[in-house]
């Protein structure tokens, strides 16, 4: 296997904008995927139930054919696509915890907006402080 | 990602090669385990139970990096640890599940919520 070519990472750093501008569409495409699959999963109902009804090939079938689950999917797909493109350009010291910890917030903002889940002060507590702490591990 | 040549938005099947290099292969199959236990726990918990709760994932990759690798973990990364810890124990005290017993968007309140505990099989 060839060996790498060590590039200098200053030389092709965006600026703040575009920075912010890559970061914002990871946390934005992977709030979208979370919400709409937590969605598709809710419509569908719980797994373990339908595993035990109808066998671990009737769980697949049950969520292949969500269409639902697939939009989900395809918004995850689009923020793992923005994600590695992000760490293409940027460190991965200021990819890594943005994208993970403002992924938190933005979801208990969303999932209390779209999924209408009781968002309680436990909740939003726990969010803020995992997603301090995601900051602090990651940074 | 970093040892890769820059790729630009005007060539963005290059991030589509990228997938078939050996090491995103293998975490693209891991992550195919994890998206699997991911959606059945989607399918009977809320979204905000979820997400914290598989944030301890986390955690447990800074005590393998400090127990096996033998890293040094500074101590603000301690910290984050802790706070990790708190809130997954805060969440994981709480319900799982909303209930929503008729469509009443309005009616949404904070202090007791409508929710049962949904115990996975």
């Amino acid at each position: 296997m060839m060996l790498p070519t060590p590039i200098a990472p200053s030389a092709a750093t965006p600026g703040p904008w575009i920075s912010a501008a890559m970061i914002a569409a990871v946390v934005l495409a992977s709030t979208t995927g979370e919400v709409l699959t937590a969605a598709a999963m809710k419509s569908i109902g719980d797994l373990d139930a339908i595993r035990a009804r109808s066998g671990l090939k009737g769980a697949i079938r049950a969520v292949i054919t969500c269409p639902l689950f697939f939009a989900g999917v395809f918004f995850l797909a689009i923020a793992f696509f923005s994600l590695l493109l992000a760490l293409n350009h940027l460190n991965l010291s200021l990819v890594a915890p943005a994208a993970a910890s403002l992924t938190l917030v933005t979801n208990a903002i969303a999932g209390k907006i779209f999924l209408k889940e009781n968002v309680d002060r436990r909740r939003w507590a726990a969010a803020v402080l995992v997603c301090i702490g995601v900051y602090l591990l990651a940074h | 990602m970093t040892v890769m040549p820059a790729i630009s938005l005007a060539q963005p099947l290059q991030l589509i090669a990228a997938v078939f290099t050996p090491w995103i292969a293998l975490g693209i199959a891991l992550l195919i385990g994890f998206f699997a236990s991911y959606l059945t726990a989607l399918s009977w918990a809320d979204l905000t139970f979820v997400l914290p709760a598989t944030a301890f994932g986390n955690v447990i990759v800074a005590l393998f990096a400090r127990f096996w690798l033998h890293e040094t973990i500074s101590l603000e990364r301690w910290a984050g640890i802790a706070l990790i810890t708190l809130g997954v124990s805060f969440v994981a005290q709480g319900p799982s599940l909303t209930q929503h017993p008729a469509p009443a968007p309005d009616e949404m309140p904070s202090q007791e919520p409508v929710t049962t505990e949904v115990q996975p099989q």
